[in-house]
């Protein structure tokens, strides 16, 4: 197999993978994406955990330290077999907040902070950067071995340029998958789908090759593991902390790494694929794993001392003259480098672009807002490409500078950590509420400070950064503050060490933190959303068309600045726009105006969270506006409750002393109310029974008996008419009074009601002006009726003038027509006028003694039954009653007359 | 010439029944109808016995039993309070301020007169 | 007329069986960690003198793979798909 071949396949296979993710893309956008969107696919992306360093660097782990390599998987094993507990968590405040990356995570915990957003980023790029330049070494180193074949032994400088154009290929790829839009979700179909299939080719090379080795050289199973024990790998050579420092430290990172995160929680589509995932990415790690050994195993057997144990895996077939195996097991190393560049890039650019490059942009750009509405998703975009290109460039200065030898190699593990500096803030974060982003920061930097120091620096190599004599005494001469032997702890391995005081001291920093500073509002709402996920949230946010986004929009608009004024901004735009009604098209430039009015009402923080939401990859999302709407809204809530809490405190505490004397004044009226109803009833009963008692007993003229009768029969109609209004009563207050509408001559009713009440009886003249009163009005008559008799009989009953006259005056006000009745008597006693319409009512002078019963209340309930009412008049001489009369129904029949 | 009972009640219906009862077991019986001036007639006339309505026009019945335990010419005199409430706490309130008796409306017309019967005697 | 009780019974029972498969899909890493824990209790190789745990410590630790890998397989097979029950950690009521 020549290089020039070999070049020309993995041309193939490259090409092979932009078609794949072309047409991934393609389909995504027809909406044919539910195949692209299976658990399986979502499964096989996570396969980008196991990069060229595991894919090669495994097997030389393995030879060098035996069982140990298989830490790095146990870890994210355990992570996935545990999802119900963090990573499901995770998935579902990832979908709800619409979370972009990690540092998105943090910033967006701790109130879309822009620090904690910076810091995070930081962090991702520097540990991420030396991963990034471990593939592109191994992929050169790959290449290298094939050359080799061929006799040529390649220099320095065929690596370098091999790799710049593996860098600058991997770039081109990312750009293109990766920033073709600016995509709502975040999700990228193409690379997604270009990753999975890369996975599946990687672990068909590692199980070839390992089946190979097993059942081609060493002859089965059962003769492998002879083989195992007969070799001169010693499996089990542990000093403990490494074996549980490095499962814990691979669980880790396989939350933190940026590119993991990525595929765990921005790009998952659906929350049930975790079920699927839960097993059977375990799966695929342990078959990733499996045949590590017995490659090493009998790499080491075949192949003459010194070799590359990292190389093993091309090496082996190779030497066994297996070219086509080599060929495959060199494209599977090349789908691990390149995917997980892929990935790594794009999750570090998005960080870079969303957290340092734009706000810094918006900064710059100051106070020309006005001007920026149509650029802002130009800016980003690019900023996104000049990011991917400049971690690739970062990835490969590294290379370069390190000289990509086997210092590289030890990086892994200690770029892991790096990452894994974000783990306390995070995990924090999503359980904690009382976490700030005080706390969050202090965590973070210390756990950078400490990790650079005792790792990352010192990994360069002796007097590289740090000089041997800081190394061995201390900076300064400060032994305790020596790279591996912080606070003196001597004794450890010094990846352990680094793991152990940058997790203590992070952690320990970061509750401190918490503890002892007071969250900002915003800040509050985000930590309560992000621990109470579950109970906030619904699974799927759906995408909202355009339409229907106006009017969400609209929604939230006038939840902050109130209805008539949202209204009036988006009939405007609307206007503007060229369309009809109030809801116009959701532009940028209208979100843009919206969020300067929003600004206007509550803040710039509003204003600043919105340009966050909206560089955060949706650009007219707009549940995230509302969502920020709602957070504005209830930080304005809070922090007006906070002012007016005093107020609010005297307010509640009066109306809950008003609530009790209403109580008990209505338990006592109820009370009242009973008793009366029972003398009311009992007075007529009274004398019922005692009078037929004695017509019982007998002995009495027939005058006596007829007059005895008589009583008896007056009495029982009082008790009827007592109980008939008491049962009108009830009716007229339940509201379930029927009124029978009529039309009729408000003159010819006042006359039937003086005739009904009998008033001609002598006792009390009526004086009219019947003009006044011909017209006709349309109402239910008879309860109209009702009143007037009521009124009339009352001050014929309680008149006490001498010669008692009744007014009855039909005139009319603003309020409409009204029929005045006033007698010429000494009138109702200014006290007692508010208490005549209730119910029995007794007058406290007592003059009139369950007299009025309960006809005024009946009068009132049927006044406000028909839609006009009855009041006591005061300040007129003698009782004054004014019924004002239901508006009329058709002006014009009030015209007819 | 029957002992004197005074009926203080303002319903005519139930003050002609009681006269009619009590008349025809040999009482004179004399009525008054307002609860101001109450106190004023029993003062003037002091009956034998006085039954006395709770509620009366201008003064309570309760108000009217405490002024006559209150003074030494009325004090003794039995007295049956009436009312047409029937709440137990009148009865507490009637047998606080010192009545003999106390009777709910509607009453019996046997029961009206065997208590007036049993006051008397007493 | 038993009907409707019965089938409120036998869904008050599936819910039960769904929080049980919960727990344990919760209690499966610490299964993990605990059996992934033995090996430290192995002799080093160095120490020891028939060349320490060898091919067996291999089968160990890929066994415990495997019985990860089928428990949680069989935990998520049974699991309802649907994930929205509204749940709050710690406080179900039975």
């Amino acid at each position: 197999m020549s290089f020039n071949s070999l070049i020309a396949i993995a041309l193939g296979y490259v090409i092979f993978l932009f078609a794949v993710a072309f047409l991934a893309e393609r389909r995504a956008i027809a909406g044919h994406s539910n195949w692209l969107q299976s658990p399986i696919i979502y499964t096989l992306s996570l396969s980008i955990y196991c990069t060229a360093w595991t894919f090669y660097g495994a097997v030389g782990y393995a030879a060098r330290s035996g069982l140990e390599f298989v830490t790095i998987y146990l870890g994210p094993t355990l992570m996935m077999v545990g999802w119900w507990w963090v990573l499901r968590r995770l998935v579902r405040i990832g979908r709800a907040q619409r979370i972009t990356s990690i540092a998105d995570l943090v910033s967006s915990r701790f109130g879309k902070s822009t620090q904690l957003g910076i810091i995070v980023t930081l962090i991702s790029v520097i540990a991420g950067t030396p991963y990034i330049a471990l593939q592109l070494q191994s992929v050169t180193l790959s290449f290298a071995v094939f050359s080799q074949v061929e006799g040529v032994s390649w220099d320095q400088a065929d690596f370098y340029r091999a790799a710049v154009w593996v860098a600058i290929g991997l770039a081109v790829f990312t750009v293109l998958f990766g920033t073709r839009n600016l995509d709502a979700n975040e999700r990228h179909h193409g690379i997604v789908m270009a990753i999975a299939v890369e996975a599946v080719v990687k672990l068909l090379a590692l199980v070839a090759v390992g089946a190979f080795v097993v059942w081609g050289v060493a002859g089965g199973p059962g003769a492998m593991l002879a083989r195992i024990d007969a070799s001169e790998i010693n499996l089990w050579d542990q000093n403990s902390g490494r074996w549980i420092g490095l499962i814990f430290l691979s669980a880790a990172a396989f939350l933190c790494l940026p590119r993991m995160f990525q595929v765990l929680v921005v790009e998952n589509a659906d929350e049930r694929h975790l079920h699927i995932a839960s097993w059977a990415f375990p799966l695929y790690l342990f078959l990733m794993s499996l045949f590590v050994v017995p490659i090493a195993v009998v790499g080491l057997d075949l192949l003459p001392a010194g070799s590359n144990p990292d190389l093993f895996v091309l090496t082996v077939p190779l030497n066994q003259g297996q070219g086509g195996l080599a060929v495959l097991s060199f494209l599977g190393g090349l789908s691990s480098a390149t995917s997980m560049v892929i990935v790594a890039t794009l999750a570090l650019a998005t960080m870079v672009s969303n957290h340092m490059v734009v706000p810094l942009w918006l900064r710059l750009q100051g106070s020309q807002h006005a001007t920026m509405s149509g650029d802002v998703r130009h800016v980003i975009l690019l900023s996104r490409r000049l990011s991917i290109a400049a971690i690739l460039a970062l990835g490969f200065l590294y290379y370069r500078v390190s000289g990509g030898g086997t210092a590289l190699a030890a990086i892994g593990l200690i770029s892991f950590t790096g990452a894994v500096q974000i783990l306390p803030a995070m995990i924090g974060g999503v359980f904690w509420r009382g976490a700030t982003g005080v706390g969050a920061a202090m965590g973070l930097i210390t756990g950078l400070l400490i990790w650079l120091w005792s790792l990352f620096l010192p990994s360069f190599g002796a007097d590289a950064i740090i000089s041997e004599a800081v190394m061995t005494n201390g900076p300064w001469g400060l032994n305790w503050l020596r790279p591996q032997a912080l606070f003196g702890i001597t004794d450890l391995d010094p990846l352990v060490h680094g793991i152990m005081w940058s997790m203590l001291l992070n952690a320990g920093m970061f509750v401190i933190g918490s503890l002892v500073t007071f969250p900002a509002p915003l800040e509050r709402l985000q930590g309560a959303q992000f621990v109470n996920v579950f109970d906030h949230s619904n699974a799927a946010p759906t995408w909202t068309p355009a339409a229907a986004g106006a009017e969400d929009l609209l929604i939230m608009a006038q939840r902050i600045m109130g209805g008539n004024e949202a209204q009036a901004i988006f009939e405007q735009e609307a206007k503007a726009q060229g369309k009809a009604g109030y809801l116009p098209e959701v532009t940028l430039e209208f979100i843009e105006r919206l969020e300067r009015e929003l600004a206007g009402s509550v803040g710039a923080a509003t204003a600043h969270a919105m340009i966050g939401q909206l560089i955060g990859g949706s650009s007219v999302s707009v549940e995230d506006l509302i969502a920020v709407a709602d957070e504005a809204a209830q930080i304005l809530e809070y922090s007006n409750r906070l002012e007016e809490k005093s107020k609010e405190q005297e307010r509640t505490a009066r109306a809950l002393r008003d609530a009790n004397a209403k109580l008990t004044a209505l338990s006592i009226q109820k009370d009242a109310f009973l008793s009366q109803i029972s003398h009311e009833l009992r007075t007529p009963m009274t004398s019922i029974r005692s009078f037929s008692d004695i017509l019982r007993e007998g002995e009495m003229s027939t005058d006596e008996q007829a007059r005895y009768a008589g009583i008896i029969h007056d009495e029982a109609v009082r008790l009827t008419r007592l109980l008939d209004d008491l049962l009108d009563l009830a009716v007229l207050e339940n509201g379930q009074v029927v009124l029978h509408e009529q039309t009729g001559n408000l003159s010819d009713l006042l006359d039937r009601a003086v005739r009904t009440s009998g008033a001609y009886d002598g006792r009390l003249t009526i004086l009219r002006h019947r003009p006044d009163e011909n017209f006709n009005l349309t109402a239910d008559l008879d309860r109209l009726g009702q009143v007037f008799i009521n009124l009339i009989s009352n001050a014929r009953k309680y008149c006490d003038a001498a010669t008692p006259e009744l007014t009855i005056k039909v005139g009319r006000s603003s309020m409409g027509a009204f029929v005045d009745f006033i007698d010429n008597g000494s009138g109702i006693a200014s006290d007692n006028q508010a208490l005549i319409f209730e119910k029995f009512s007794r007058l406290t002078d007592g003059s009139k003694a369950g007299g009025a019963g309960l006809g005024l209340a009946i009068c009132r309930e049927v006044m406000q039954r028909l839609g006009g009412d009855v009041a006591y008049l005061a300040n007129v001489a003698g009782g004054a009653f004014r019924v004002t009369l239901p508006p009329a129904k058709n002006p014009a029949k009030l015209e007819q007359t | 010439m029957g002992k004197r009972v005074l009926l203080i009640e303002d319903e005519p219906n139930i003050i002609e029944a009681i006269s009619f009862i009590l008349s025809r077991d040999g009482w004179t019986v004399h009525t008054h109808e307002d609860g101001m001036t109450a106190m004023d007639k029993v003062l003037g006339f002091p009956p034998d016995m006085i039954i006395l309505d709770v509620m009366l026009p201008g003064r309570s019945g309760f108000d009217i039993l405490r002024d006559l335990r209150g003074n030494d010419l009325t004090k003794d005199v039995p007295v049956m309070m009436l009312t047409a409430r029937g709440q137990e706490k009148d009865r507490d309130l009637a047998m606080r301020l010192g009545a003999n008796h106390f009777m709910t409306k509607p009453f019996s017309n046997t029961e009206v007169r065997d208590f007036v019967r049993d006051l008397m005697r007493a | 007329m038993n009907r409707p009780q019965r089938s409120q019974v036998m869904l008050h029972r599936a819910n039960y069986r769904q929080r049980r498969l919960r727990d344990a899909a919760k209690l499966l890493p610490a299964l993990g960690v605990l059996l992934w824990a033995i090996p430290l209790t192995w002799p080093a190789a160095s120490q020891d003198a028939q060349g320490g745990i060898g091919s067996a410590g291999l089968l160990y630790v890929f066994g415990v793979w495997v019985l990860l890998i089928v428990l949680g397989a069989a935990l998520a097979s049974m699991m309802r798909p649907i994930i929205d029950t509204p749940e709050v950690e710690g406080s179900e009521e039975e």
